[in-house]
Protein backbone atom coordinates (compact mmCIF):
# COMPACT_ATOMS: atom_id res chain seq x y z
CA UNK A 1 0.00 0.00 0.00
CA UNK A 2 2.60 2.48 -0.64
CA UNK A 3 1.16 3.71 -4.24
CA UNK A 4 -0.95 7.38 -3.38
CA UNK A 5 -3.63 7.12 -5.97
CA UNK A 6 -4.87 4.04 -4.23
CA UNK A 7 -7.78 4.92 -2.35
CA UNK A 8 -8.31 3.17 0.66
CA UNK A 9 -11.35 0.46 0.29
CA UNK A 10 -13.36 2.61 2.39
CA UNK A 11 -13.24 5.74 -0.08
CA UNK A 12 -13.26 3.25 -2.97
CA UNK A 13 -16.87 1.59 -1.86
CA UNK A 14 -18.03 5.65 -1.70
CA UNK A 15 -16.59 6.36 -4.93
CA UNK A 16 -18.12 3.54 -6.45
CA UNK A 17 -21.57 3.82 -4.60
CA UNK A 18 -21.25 7.60 -6.06
CA UNK A 19 -20.97 6.64 -9.85
CA UNK A 20 -23.51 3.67 -9.49
CA UNK A 21 -25.86 6.53 -8.86
CA UNK A 22 -24.81 8.31 -11.29
CA UNK A 23 -24.81 5.79 -13.99
CA UNK A 24 -28.06 4.75 -13.32
CA UNK A 25 -29.75 8.72 -13.69
CA UNK A 26 -27.41 8.12 -16.98
CA UNK A 27 -28.33 4.79 -18.38
CA UNK A 28 -32.22 6.51 -17.59
CA UNK A 29 -31.56 9.65 -19.17
CA UNK A 30 -30.18 8.47 -22.49
CA UNK A 31 -33.01 5.56 -22.67
CA UNK A 32 -35.34 7.90 -22.83
CA UNK A 33 -33.38 10.33 -25.43
CA UNK A 34 -32.82 7.19 -27.92
CA UNK A 35 -36.40 5.71 -27.38
CA UNK A 36 -38.15 8.96 -27.53
CA UNK A 37 -40.75 8.07 -25.07
CA UNK A 38 -43.03 10.69 -24.25
CA UNK A 39 -42.55 12.42 -20.79
CA UNK A 40 -46.16 11.71 -19.79
CA UNK A 41 -44.69 8.16 -19.93
CA UNK A 42 -41.38 8.62 -18.71
CA UNK A 43 -39.87 12.21 -18.33
CA UNK A 44 -36.04 12.08 -18.29
CA UNK A 45 -34.30 13.05 -15.07
CA UNK A 46 -33.08 15.94 -15.87
CA UNK A 47 -36.78 17.17 -16.37
CA UNK A 48 -37.66 15.93 -13.35
CA UNK A 49 -34.96 17.74 -11.75
CA UNK A 50 -36.00 21.10 -13.69
CA UNK A 51 -39.46 20.49 -12.12
CA UNK A 52 -38.33 20.40 -8.65
CA UNK A 53 -36.18 23.46 -8.83
CA UNK A 54 -38.64 25.20 -10.73
CA UNK A 55 -41.54 24.12 -8.39
CA UNK A 56 -40.06 23.97 -5.10
CA UNK A 57 -41.91 26.88 -3.17
CA UNK A 58 -44.99 24.66 -4.42
CA UNK A 59 -43.29 21.62 -3.14
CA UNK A 60 -41.90 22.50 -0.21
CA UNK A 61 -44.97 23.15 1.98
CA UNK A 62 -45.79 19.60 0.95
CA UNK A 63 -42.60 17.74 1.68
CA UNK A 64 -42.52 19.61 5.47
CA UNK A 65 -45.84 18.21 5.71
CA UNK A 66 -45.25 14.64 4.73
CA UNK A 67 -41.49 14.61 6.79
CA UNK A 68 -43.50 16.31 9.92
CA UNK A 69 -46.40 13.56 9.65
CA UNK A 70 -43.87 11.09 9.12
CA UNK A 71 -41.51 12.10 11.57
CA UNK A 72 -44.88 12.13 14.70
CA UNK A 73 -46.02 8.33 13.07
CA UNK A 74 -43.01 7.46 13.06
CA UNK A 75 -42.15 8.40 17.12
CA UNK A 76 -45.33 7.84 18.69
CA UNK A 77 -45.15 4.02 16.77
CA UNK A 78 -41.47 3.75 18.25
CA UNK A 79 -42.68 4.39 21.77
CA UNK A 80 -45.67 2.19 21.63
CA UNK A 81 -43.25 -0.29 20.07
CA UNK A 82 -40.83 -0.09 22.84
CA UNK A 83 -44.01 -0.11 25.67
CA UNK A 84 -45.31 -3.22 23.72
CA UNK A 85 -42.09 -5.06 23.39
CA UNK A 86 -40.89 -3.93 26.95
CA UNK A 87 -44.27 -6.20 28.18
CA UNK A 88 -44.12 -9.04 25.78
CA UNK A 89 -40.90 -9.44 26.03
CA UNK A 90 -39.98 -9.75 30.00
CA UNK A 91 -42.51 -12.63 30.48
CA UNK A 92 -43.25 -15.22 28.65
CA UNK A 93 -47.21 -15.87 29.25
CA UNK A 94 -47.36 -12.29 27.99
CA UNK A 95 -45.14 -13.55 24.80
CA UNK A 96 -47.53 -16.19 24.11
CA UNK A 97 -50.63 -14.22 24.87
CA UNK A 98 -49.93 -11.27 22.52
CA UNK A 99 -47.43 -12.76 19.74
CA UNK A 100 -50.81 -13.86 17.57
CA UNK A 101 -52.39 -11.02 18.18
CA UNK A 102 -49.49 -8.80 17.18
CA UNK A 103 -49.09 -11.38 13.84
CA UNK A 104 -53.04 -11.02 13.11
CA UNK A 105 -53.03 -6.86 13.31
CA UNK A 106 -49.74 -6.63 11.44
CA UNK A 107 -51.20 -9.10 8.29
CA UNK A 108 -54.00 -6.40 8.05
CA UNK A 109 -53.08 -4.20 5.10
CA UNK A 110 -52.28 -1.07 6.27
CA UNK A 111 -54.44 0.58 3.26
CA UNK A 112 -57.70 -0.86 4.68
CA UNK A 113 -57.44 1.01 8.33
CA UNK A 114 -56.98 4.36 6.19
CA UNK A 115 -60.80 4.57 6.01
CA UNK A 116 -61.60 3.74 9.49
CA UNK A 117 -59.14 6.39 10.62
CA UNK A 118 -61.22 8.63 8.50
CA UNK A 119 -64.51 7.67 9.59
CA UNK A 120 -62.80 8.31 13.42
CA UNK A 121 -61.08 11.26 12.58
CA UNK A 122 -62.25 12.63 9.58
CA UNK A 123 -59.49 13.40 6.72
CA UNK A 124 -56.57 15.48 7.37
CA UNK A 125 -53.37 14.98 9.08
CA UNK A 126 -54.44 12.80 11.97
CA UNK A 127 -55.22 9.20 9.84
CA UNK A 128 -52.00 9.85 7.97
CA UNK A 129 -49.94 10.38 11.37
CA UNK A 130 -52.01 7.15 12.68
CA UNK A 131 -51.40 5.16 9.98
CA UNK A 132 -47.65 5.92 9.46
CA UNK A 133 -47.63 5.06 13.66
CA UNK A 134 -49.65 1.67 13.02
CA UNK A 135 -46.98 0.25 10.52
CA UNK A 136 -43.97 1.36 12.28
CA UNK A 137 -45.22 -0.57 15.84
CA UNK A 138 -45.06 -4.04 14.92
CA UNK A 139 -40.86 -4.25 13.50
CA UNK A 140 -40.11 -2.64 16.83
CA UNK A 141 -42.44 -4.42 18.94
CA UNK A 142 -40.96 -8.08 17.69
CA UNK A 143 -37.82 -6.76 17.77
CA UNK A 144 -37.47 -5.11 21.42
CA UNK A 145 -39.01 -8.20 22.88
CA UNK A 146 -36.61 -10.76 20.95
CA UNK A 147 -33.67 -8.98 22.56
CA UNK A 148 -35.45 -9.10 25.77
CA UNK A 149 -35.61 -12.67 25.30
CA UNK A 150 -31.80 -13.14 23.85
CA UNK A 151 -30.25 -12.72 27.54
CA UNK A 152 -27.88 -14.98 28.53
CA UNK A 153 -29.07 -17.22 32.07
CA UNK A 154 -25.68 -17.36 32.97
CA UNK A 155 -25.08 -13.87 33.19
CA UNK A 156 -28.85 -13.47 34.94
CA UNK A 157 -27.44 -16.17 37.48
CA UNK A 158 -25.32 -13.70 38.28
CA UNK A 159 -26.63 -11.12 38.54
CA UNK A 160 -29.12 -12.99 40.52
CA UNK A 161 -27.28 -14.46 42.99
CA UNK A 162 -25.92 -10.98 43.83
CA UNK A 163 -29.61 -10.43 45.41
CA UNK A 164 -30.86 -8.02 41.96
CA UNK A 165 -34.01 -7.57 41.67
CA UNK A 166 -36.24 -8.07 38.24
CA UNK A 167 -35.78 -3.90 37.92
CA UNK A 168 -32.33 -4.69 38.06
CA UNK A 169 -31.44 -7.08 35.58
CA UNK A 170 -34.06 -5.37 32.98
CA UNK A 171 -31.86 -1.99 33.83
CA UNK A 172 -28.57 -3.41 33.74
CA UNK A 173 -28.40 -6.12 31.29
CA UNK A 174 -31.68 -6.89 29.22
CA UNK A 175 -32.21 -3.48 28.33
CA UNK A 176 -29.09 -2.41 26.63
CA UNK A 177 -29.00 -6.04 25.21
CA UNK A 178 -31.88 -5.01 23.22
CA UNK A 179 -30.88 -1.80 21.92
CA UNK A 180 -29.17 -3.32 19.18
CA UNK A 181 -32.04 -5.09 18.02
CA UNK A 182 -34.56 -1.61 18.87
CA UNK A 183 -31.88 0.38 16.54
CA UNK A 184 -32.29 -2.81 13.80
CA UNK A 185 -35.76 -2.18 14.05
CA UNK A 186 -35.68 1.97 13.65
CA UNK A 187 -34.06 1.61 10.36
CA UNK A 188 -36.80 -0.84 9.18
CA UNK A 189 -39.95 1.14 11.00
CA UNK A 190 -38.89 4.53 9.42
CA UNK A 191 -39.11 3.71 6.37
CA UNK A 192 -42.66 1.88 6.55
CA UNK A 193 -43.60 4.69 7.96
CA UNK A 194 -43.26 7.28 5.07
CA UNK A 195 -45.02 4.16 3.25
CA UNK A 196 -47.94 4.65 5.69
CA UNK A 197 -47.97 8.49 5.99
CA UNK A 198 -47.86 8.47 2.05
CA UNK A 199 -50.81 5.71 1.88
CA UNK A 200 -52.85 8.31 3.90
CA UNK A 201 -52.17 10.97 2.21
CA UNK A 202 -52.94 9.40 -1.22
CA UNK A 203 -56.42 8.12 0.08
CA UNK A 204 -57.39 11.34 2.39
CA UNK A 205 -55.81 14.78 2.84
CA UNK A 206 -55.56 17.55 1.40
CA UNK A 207 -51.60 18.56 2.09
CA UNK A 208 -48.16 16.21 1.85
CA UNK A 209 -46.64 14.73 -1.07
CA UNK A 210 -49.15 12.03 -1.36
CA UNK A 211 -51.69 13.97 -2.27
CA UNK A 212 -49.84 16.42 -4.22
CA UNK A 213 -48.74 13.17 -6.37
CA UNK A 214 -52.33 12.24 -6.22
CA UNK A 215 -53.30 15.26 -7.90
CA UNK A 216 -50.38 15.55 -10.55
CA UNK A 217 -51.27 12.37 -11.52
CA UNK A 218 -54.56 13.47 -12.08
CA UNK A 219 -53.72 15.91 -14.36
CA UNK A 220 -50.85 14.25 -16.39
CA UNK A 221 -48.05 15.97 -15.04
CA UNK A 222 -46.01 13.12 -14.82
CA UNK A 223 -42.67 14.61 -14.02
CA UNK A 224 -44.58 16.15 -11.22
CA UNK A 225 -44.98 12.70 -9.41
CA UNK A 226 -41.45 11.63 -9.95
CA UNK A 227 -40.26 14.93 -8.58
CA UNK A 228 -42.99 13.68 -5.65
CA UNK A 229 -41.30 10.58 -5.66
CA UNK A 230 -37.78 12.10 -5.58
CA UNK A 231 -38.19 13.70 -3.19
CA UNK A 232 -39.85 10.61 -0.86
CA UNK A 233 -36.54 8.89 -2.28
CA UNK A 234 -34.61 11.70 -0.81
CA UNK A 235 -36.26 11.84 2.47
CA UNK A 236 -36.24 8.25 3.52
CA UNK A 237 -32.73 7.98 2.81
CA UNK A 238 -31.96 10.73 4.74
CA UNK A 239 -33.98 9.85 7.55
CA UNK A 240 -32.58 6.33 7.37
CA UNK A 241 -28.93 7.63 7.71
CA UNK A 242 -30.25 9.07 10.79
CA UNK A 243 -31.03 6.15 12.17
CA UNK A 244 -28.37 4.61 11.64
CA UNK A 245 -25.83 6.97 13.18
CA UNK A 246 -27.78 6.95 16.04
CA UNK A 247 -27.37 3.13 16.29
CA UNK A 248 -23.31 3.56 15.15
CA UNK A 249 -23.38 6.14 18.62
CA UNK A 250 -25.60 3.93 20.80
CA UNK A 251 -24.07 0.68 20.28
CA UNK A 252 -20.91 0.78 18.90
CA UNK A 253 -20.12 -2.43 20.82
CA UNK A 254 -22.56 -4.96 19.09
CA UNK A 255 -21.07 -3.86 15.59
CA UNK A 256 -17.09 -3.55 16.03
CA UNK A 257 -16.65 -5.81 13.02
CA UNK A 258 -19.15 -3.97 10.53
CA UNK A 259 -17.55 -0.83 9.39
CA UNK A 260 -20.37 1.48 8.11
CA UNK A 261 -22.58 -1.23 6.26
CA UNK A 262 -24.81 1.38 4.76
CA UNK A 263 -24.87 4.87 2.66
CA UNK B 1 -16.77 -29.63 65.06
CA UNK B 2 -18.24 -25.75 64.33
CA UNK B 3 -21.41 -24.70 62.39
CA UNK B 4 -20.92 -25.58 58.54
CA UNK B 5 -20.96 -22.26 55.99
CA UNK B 6 -22.94 -24.87 53.94
CA UNK B 7 -24.84 -27.73 54.90
CA UNK B 8 -27.05 -29.84 52.42
CA UNK B 9 -28.38 -32.63 54.29
CA UNK B 10 -30.61 -35.66 52.31
CA UNK B 11 -31.12 -33.08 49.51
CA UNK B 12 -33.17 -34.59 46.55
CA UNK B 13 -33.94 -32.53 43.58
CA UNK B 14 -35.80 -33.74 40.60
CA UNK B 15 -36.79 -31.30 37.33
CA UNK B 16 -39.83 -30.80 36.25
CA UNK B 17 -39.55 -33.82 33.32
CA UNK B 18 -38.72 -36.38 36.03
CA UNK B 19 -35.21 -36.72 35.64
CA UNK B 20 -33.61 -36.79 39.18
CA UNK B 21 -30.63 -34.91 39.01
CA UNK B 22 -29.40 -35.42 42.81
CA UNK B 23 -30.45 -37.75 45.29
CA UNK B 24 -30.23 -37.92 48.74
CA UNK B 25 -27.39 -36.00 49.25
CA UNK B 26 -25.23 -35.05 51.67
CA UNK B 27 -22.35 -32.27 51.94
CA UNK B 28 -20.81 -30.24 54.71
CA UNK B 29 -18.61 -27.13 54.01
CA UNK B 30 -16.87 -25.78 56.46
CA UNK B 31 -16.13 -21.26 56.77
CA UNK B 32 -12.80 -20.76 54.61
CA UNK B 33 -12.77 -24.29 53.17
CA UNK B 34 -11.82 -25.01 49.23
CA UNK B 35 -13.86 -27.79 48.11
CA UNK B 36 -13.65 -29.24 45.32
CA UNK B 37 -16.86 -31.44 43.24
CA UNK B 38 -15.32 -33.92 40.63
CA UNK B 39 -17.70 -36.40 38.64
CA UNK B 40 -18.74 -37.63 35.32
CA UNK B 41 -20.41 -34.93 33.18
CA UNK B 42 -24.08 -34.75 34.15
CA UNK B 43 -23.46 -35.88 37.37
CA UNK B 44 -25.34 -33.24 39.47
CA UNK B 45 -21.96 -31.02 40.16
CA UNK B 46 -23.55 -27.86 38.87
CA UNK B 47 -27.14 -28.89 40.52
CA UNK B 48 -25.42 -28.58 43.84
CA UNK B 49 -23.76 -25.38 42.91
CA UNK B 50 -27.29 -24.01 41.71
CA UNK B 51 -28.65 -24.91 45.00
CA UNK B 52 -25.93 -23.87 47.07
CA UNK B 53 -26.13 -20.36 45.10
CA UNK B 54 -30.38 -20.19 45.55
CA UNK B 55 -30.46 -20.24 41.85
CA UNK B 56 -32.51 -23.63 42.29
CA UNK B 57 -35.09 -25.15 44.88
CA UNK B 58 -34.28 -28.65 46.61
CA UNK B 59 -37.19 -31.25 45.87
CA UNK B 60 -37.02 -32.29 49.41
CA UNK B 61 -34.00 -32.74 51.92
CA UNK B 62 -32.42 -29.52 54.08
CA UNK B 63 -30.09 -26.62 53.07
CA UNK B 64 -28.54 -24.21 54.79
CA UNK B 65 -25.87 -21.45 54.10
CA UNK B 66 -24.45 -19.39 56.82
CA UNK B 67 -27.06 -20.94 58.95
CA UNK B 68 -30.26 -19.67 57.18
CA UNK B 69 -32.11 -21.36 54.19
CA UNK B 70 -30.33 -19.90 51.11
CA UNK B 71 -32.14 -17.39 48.84
CA UNK B 72 -30.79 -14.69 46.49
CA UNK B 73 -29.63 -11.81 48.28
CA UNK B 74 -29.02 -12.94 52.27
CA UNK B 75 -25.47 -14.27 51.61
CA UNK B 76 -22.69 -12.40 49.57
CA UNK B 77 -22.14 -14.76 46.76
CA UNK B 78 -19.66 -14.76 43.93
CA UNK B 79 -20.34 -16.71 40.94
CA UNK B 80 -18.04 -17.35 37.54
CA UNK B 81 -18.81 -19.81 34.83
CA UNK B 82 -16.75 -21.10 31.94
CA UNK B 83 -18.10 -18.29 29.86
CA UNK B 84 -17.07 -15.44 31.27
CA UNK B 85 -20.09 -13.71 30.08
CA UNK B 86 -18.59 -9.73 29.92
CA UNK B 87 -21.23 -7.52 29.51
CA UNK B 88 -19.71 -6.19 25.81
CA UNK B 89 -21.30 -2.93 25.93
CA UNK B 90 -19.31 -2.00 29.41
CA UNK B 91 -15.58 -1.85 29.93
CA UNK B 92 -13.53 -4.46 32.01
CA UNK B 93 -13.87 -1.62 34.75
CA UNK B 94 -17.35 -1.71 34.76
CA UNK B 95 -18.09 -4.95 34.44
CA UNK B 96 -15.96 -5.68 37.30
CA UNK B 97 -17.81 -3.22 39.24
CA UNK B 98 -21.35 -4.79 38.15
CA UNK B 99 -21.98 -6.47 41.68
CA UNK B 100 -21.10 -3.34 43.44
CA UNK B 101 -23.89 -1.66 41.76
CA UNK B 102 -26.31 -4.37 43.10
CA UNK B 103 -25.08 -5.41 46.50
CA UNK B 104 -25.57 -4.07 49.96
CA UNK B 105 -24.18 -2.62 51.52
CA UNK B 106 -22.14 -0.95 48.56
CA UNK B 107 -25.36 -0.65 46.54
CA UNK B 108 -26.03 2.70 48.75
CA UNK B 109 -22.89 4.37 47.63
CA UNK B 110 -22.89 3.46 44.26
CA UNK B 111 -22.99 6.79 43.03
CA UNK B 112 -21.22 9.16 44.97
CA UNK B 113 -17.79 6.32 45.12
CA UNK B 114 -18.02 4.92 41.69
CA UNK B 115 -15.13 7.08 40.16
CA UNK B 116 -13.00 7.23 43.60
CA UNK B 117 -13.04 4.78 45.85
CA UNK B 118 -14.71 1.74 43.90
CA UNK B 119 -12.81 2.64 40.91
CA UNK B 120 -9.63 2.21 42.85
CA UNK B 121 -10.95 -1.26 44.53
CA UNK B 122 -11.48 -2.68 40.92
CA UNK B 123 -8.24 -1.36 39.62
CA UNK B 124 -5.96 -2.69 42.71
CA UNK B 125 -8.10 -6.18 42.17
CA UNK B 126 -7.23 -5.99 38.14
CA UNK B 127 -3.71 -5.36 39.06
CA UNK B 128 -3.20 -8.56 41.51
CA UNK B 129 -4.75 -10.74 38.86
CA UNK B 130 -2.49 -9.33 36.24
CA UNK B 131 -4.51 -7.32 34.31
CA UNK B 132 -3.09 -3.80 35.52
CA UNK B 133 -4.31 -0.81 33.23
CA UNK B 134 -7.08 -2.96 31.17
CA UNK B 135 -10.03 -1.53 33.16
CA UNK B 136 -10.48 0.73 29.68
CA UNK B 137 -10.61 -2.20 27.49
CA UNK B 138 -13.58 -3.52 25.62
CA UNK B 139 -14.17 -7.44 26.41
CA UNK B 140 -13.75 -8.38 22.86
CA UNK B 141 -9.79 -6.48 23.24
CA UNK B 142 -8.92 -9.41 25.93
CA UNK B 143 -7.97 -12.53 25.39
CA UNK B 144 -10.19 -15.57 26.87
CA UNK B 145 -7.52 -16.18 29.72
CA UNK B 146 -7.48 -12.56 30.16
CA UNK B 147 -11.35 -12.50 30.19
CA UNK B 148 -11.49 -15.38 32.41
CA UNK B 149 -9.19 -13.07 35.20
CA UNK B 150 -12.30 -10.44 35.16
CA UNK B 151 -14.59 -12.73 35.80
CA UNK B 152 -12.82 -13.59 38.70
CA UNK B 153 -12.45 -10.24 39.98
CA UNK B 154 -15.93 -9.71 39.51
CA UNK B 155 -16.67 -12.41 41.42
CA UNK B 156 -14.64 -10.93 44.17
CA UNK B 157 -15.29 -7.77 44.32
CA UNK B 158 -17.92 -7.77 46.31
CA UNK B 159 -15.72 -9.15 49.23
CA UNK B 160 -17.86 -12.49 49.26
CA UNK B 161 -18.36 -14.35 51.92
CA UNK B 162 -18.84 -17.81 49.19
CA UNK B 163 -17.24 -18.26 45.75
CA UNK B 164 -18.69 -20.84 43.61
CA UNK B 165 -17.03 -21.54 40.72
CA UNK B 166 -18.39 -24.00 38.01
CA UNK B 167 -15.77 -24.81 35.68
CA UNK B 168 -14.11 -21.05 35.52
CA UNK B 169 -10.86 -22.57 33.67
CA UNK B 170 -12.69 -25.41 31.41
CA UNK B 171 -12.53 -23.55 28.03
CA UNK B 172 -8.85 -22.27 28.65
CA UNK B 173 -5.76 -24.00 26.91
CA UNK B 174 -3.11 -25.86 29.22
CA UNK B 175 -1.02 -23.35 30.16
CA UNK B 176 -3.42 -20.52 30.91
CA UNK B 177 -5.48 -22.85 33.49
CA UNK B 178 -2.06 -23.55 35.40
CA UNK B 179 -1.34 -20.05 35.86
CA UNK B 180 -5.02 -19.11 36.27
CA UNK B 181 -4.83 -22.16 39.20
CA UNK B 182 -1.86 -20.50 40.86
CA UNK B 183 -3.87 -16.95 40.85
CA UNK B 184 -6.90 -18.44 41.83
CA UNK B 185 -4.84 -20.30 45.12
CA UNK B 186 -3.49 -17.05 45.45
CA UNK B 187 -6.61 -14.50 46.03
CA UNK B 188 -8.33 -17.67 48.20
CA UNK B 189 -5.17 -17.56 50.35
CA UNK B 190 -5.52 -13.77 50.50
CA UNK B 191 -9.03 -13.66 51.53
CA UNK B 192 -9.98 -16.85 52.60
CA UNK B 193 -13.21 -16.82 50.98
CA UNK B 194 -15.29 -20.27 51.19
CA UNK B 195 -15.37 -21.84 47.85
CA UNK B 196 -16.84 -24.59 45.88
CA UNK B 197 -15.10 -25.45 43.06
CA UNK B 198 -16.94 -27.52 39.97
CA UNK B 199 -14.95 -29.18 37.86
CA UNK B 200 -13.24 -31.93 35.42
CA UNK B 201 -9.95 -31.84 35.51
CA UNK B 202 -8.67 -33.56 38.20
CA UNK B 203 -5.01 -32.18 38.62
CA UNK B 204 -7.20 -28.97 39.09
CA UNK B 205 -9.38 -30.27 42.12
CA UNK B 206 -6.05 -31.76 43.83
CA UNK B 207 -4.15 -28.44 43.07
CA UNK B 208 -6.84 -26.00 44.41
CA UNK B 209 -8.51 -27.58 46.90
CA UNK B 210 -8.59 -28.52 50.68
CA UNK B 211 -11.27 -31.58 49.81
CA UNK B 212 -12.06 -33.36 46.68
CA UNK B 213 -15.63 -34.55 46.73
CA UNK B 214 -16.61 -37.64 43.82
CA UNK B 215 -19.83 -37.95 42.24
CA UNK B 216 -21.52 -40.51 41.36
CA UNK B 217 -23.59 -40.80 38.04
CA UNK B 218 -27.27 -38.75 37.99
CA UNK B 219 -29.16 -39.14 40.18
CA UNK B 220 -26.01 -37.64 41.66
CA UNK B 221 -24.81 -38.74 45.35
CA UNK B 222 -21.22 -38.01 47.08
CA UNK B 223 -19.31 -41.69 46.27
CA UNK B 224 -15.98 -40.39 48.74
CA UNK B 225 -15.18 -36.99 50.55
CA UNK B 226 -10.89 -36.87 50.26
CA UNK B 227 -9.06 -34.44 52.41
CA UNK B 228 -6.15 -33.12 50.83
CA UNK B 229 -3.17 -31.93 53.14
CA UNK B 230 -0.56 -31.20 50.12
CA UNK B 231 0.80 -27.91 51.58
CA UNK B 232 0.21 -24.73 50.38
CA UNK B 233 1.22 -22.93 48.11
CA UNK B 234 1.35 -25.38 46.18
CA UNK B 235 2.97 -25.27 42.95
CA UNK B 236 2.75 -26.57 39.16
CA UNK B 237 6.20 -28.64 39.66
CA UNK B 238 4.62 -30.31 42.95
CA UNK B 239 1.67 -31.11 41.01
CA UNK B 240 4.10 -33.91 39.50
CA UNK B 241 5.30 -35.32 42.86
CA UNK B 242 4.76 -39.13 42.93
CA UNK B 243 2.30 -37.83 46.05
CA UNK B 244 0.23 -36.03 43.73
CA UNK B 245 0.45 -38.18 40.99
CA UNK B 246 -1.27 -40.78 43.61
CA UNK B 247 -3.98 -38.92 44.53
CA UNK B 248 -5.18 -38.04 40.71
CA UNK B 249 -5.00 -41.77 39.80
CA UNK B 250 -7.01 -42.67 42.38
CA UNK B 251 -9.64 -40.46 41.86
CA UNK B 252 -9.59 -40.95 38.42
CA UNK B 253 -10.35 -44.82 39.39
CA UNK B 254 -12.81 -43.59 41.88
CA UNK B 255 -14.85 -41.48 38.90
CA UNK B 256 -14.05 -44.39 36.35
CA UNK B 257 -15.97 -46.51 39.12
CA UNK B 258 -19.00 -44.05 39.48
CA UNK B 259 -19.34 -43.61 35.83
CA UNK B 260 -19.94 -47.36 35.28
CA UNK B 261 -22.31 -48.20 38.56
CA UNK B 262 -25.51 -47.00 37.19
CA UNK B 263 -24.98 -48.83 33.95
CA UNK B 264 -24.76 -52.19 35.69
CA UNK B 265 -27.27 -51.58 37.85
CA UNK B 266 -26.36 -54.74 40.42
CA UNK B 267 -25.01 -52.87 43.11
CA UNK B 268 -28.44 -53.29 45.19
CA UNK B 269 -29.01 -49.50 44.88
CA UNK B 270 -32.30 -48.66 44.17
CA UNK B 271 -31.53 -44.78 43.16
CA UNK B 272 -28.84 -46.14 40.92
CA UNK B 273 -31.56 -48.37 38.98
CA UNK B 274 -33.80 -45.81 39.05
CA UNK B 275 -31.87 -43.25 37.45
CA UNK B 276 -31.40 -45.71 34.17
CA UNK B 277 -33.79 -43.25 32.11
CA UNK B 278 -31.13 -40.65 31.91
CA UNK B 279 -28.45 -40.56 29.17
CA UNK B 280 -25.32 -42.42 29.97
CA UNK B 281 -22.40 -39.96 30.82
CA UNK B 282 -20.05 -39.61 27.66
CA UNK B 283 -16.66 -36.86 27.54
CA UNK B 284 -14.59 -39.15 28.93
CA UNK B 285 -11.73 -37.34 27.38
CA UNK B 286 -11.51 -34.64 30.16
CA UNK B 287 -11.24 -37.06 32.91
CA UNK B 288 -7.58 -38.41 32.25
CA UNK B 289 -5.23 -35.92 34.17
Amino acid sequence: MTEKHKLSPRARQRVLSALALLGFFGLWELACIVSNVSNLVLPRPSQVLAVLIDKLPLLWPHTVQTLHTTLAGFTLGVLTGILLGLLIGSSRTAYDVAYPLLVGFSSIPKVAVVPIFVVWFGSGTIPAVLTSMVISIFPVVVNVATGLANTEPELEDVLKVLGARKRDILWNVSLPRALPYLFASLKISITLAFVGTVLAETVASNKGIGNMMMIASGNFDVPMVFAGLVILAVLGVALYAVSSWFEMRMTGWAQRKTELAMA
Amino acid sequence: MTQPFVALSNVTVRYGGGTVALSETSLRIQQGEFVALVGPSGCGKSTILKLVAGLLPATSGGLLVAGRESRPGTVRIGLAFQNPTMLPWLNIRDNVMMPLKIVQPFRRDFARKRRGEYAQKVEALLEQVGLRGMGDKRPWQLSGGMLQRASLCRALIHEPQLLLLDEPFGALDSFTREELWGLAQQLWLDKRPTVLLVTHDLREAAYLANRVCVMTSRPGRILEDRALDFPRPRTIEGSYAPAFATLVQQLRMRIAEARSEPADGQRGDPVAASGSDCPPAVEPERMVA
